[in-house]
């Protein structure tokens, strides 16, 4: 049986992460999740349709990677699911973005679940570009069964 | 070819039209871990997977939240005006599934002092499976 998750880990974040948007990339994320949209692939289309440059898929912000918060935490990854997500967006990640990523622990419970108890890890990750604006703020919920 | 919005012409209550994705693909599962950064082994080894007490390789849930994140960004004719994407994953999505993505509009509330003419749409939001199991369901909000 896996150990509780250790609730003075609430508040950690992790070392900011400097992360280029490129437009190969949001092509094949646009295709792996087979979204045929010609703005994901071609800049005159993006344009046509009103962006400055190629736009990424509203989730795409999941393949930028935070340095990962939960490093240092003893994990059981084999029990551990995605429970939620969100995200809020102040505008579209655009082809040629560079972004500041910085993820922290937001919150760390425990619920009791139909099978046991179940640890939960809210952690939230925001995006700057590099004129210092928020483009979206991330939460996960990852919960662990024990 | 790209499909019109539809986002001017929603009324609450208005059901969004549905998105019927192909069959889950195992190279899907493979192809999205690269394309997202998430090299979780239980969505991609199979043996894994299976000392994890699974019946197989499954697949990521974020797969289907981006599965709503189409259905919005075609129904504002593109990702610009999706605000807001907020999911609760339910159950899993295994190779071969089909998974139909649908919503409906819960509230059109205007923004800031309602003088100008921006609205934000508010939807929930589901995936179903074949078997007609909600995968997920959640909500978004899209600037009009």
């Amino acid at each position: 049986m896996a150990a509780p998750i250790d609730p003075r880990f609430v508040g950690k974040a992790s070392a900011p992460l400097e992360v280029d948007v490129e437009r190969g990339q949001i092509r094949r994320f646009a295709e792996a999740i087979g979204d045929a949209d010609p703005i994901y692939r071609d800049e005159a289309a993006a344009r046509a349709a009103g962006y400055p440059a190629i736009p990424a898929p509203p989730t795409f912000a999941t393949s930028l990677r935070p340095n990962d918060v939960r490093e240092g935490i003893d994990i059981d990854w084999k029990k551990l699911l995605h429970a939620e997500q969100s995200y809020r967006f102040a505008r579209p990640l655009l082809a040629g973005d560079r972004i500041t990523l910085v993820q922290r622990i937001a919150a760390i419970y425990e619920k009791a679940g139909k099978s046991g108890v179940m640890d939960f890890i809210v952690m939230e990750t925001t995006g700057h570009d590099a004129g210092g604006a928020l483009v979206y703020t991330a939460t996960s919920t990852v919960v662990i069964k024990r | 070819m790209r499909t019109p919005p539809v986002l001017h012409e929603l009324q609450v209550g208005s059901a969004l039209p549905e998105l019927v994705k192909p069959p889950i693909e195992r190279i899907q599962l493979v192809k999205y871990a690269g394309a997202s950064g998430d090299f979780n082994r239980i969505h991609v080894e199979e043996g894994f997977a299976t000392a994890a007490g699974y019946q197989s390789v499954f697949a990521h849930g974020m797969l289907s939240m981006a599965f709503l994140g189409e259905l919005c960004a075609r129904v504002c004719g593109g990702p610009g005006p999706v605000r807001e994407l907020k999911v609760r994953f339910k159950a899993i999505t295994w190779p071969g599934d089909v998974i139909t993505c649908g919503g409906t509009v819960t509230a059109i509330e205007p923004v800031g002092d309602g003088a100008s003419a921006a609205r934000r749409i508010k939807v929930s939001l589901w995936c179903k499976n074949q078997a007609g199991e909600v995968t997920c369901e959640g909500s978004a909000e899209l600037a009009a």
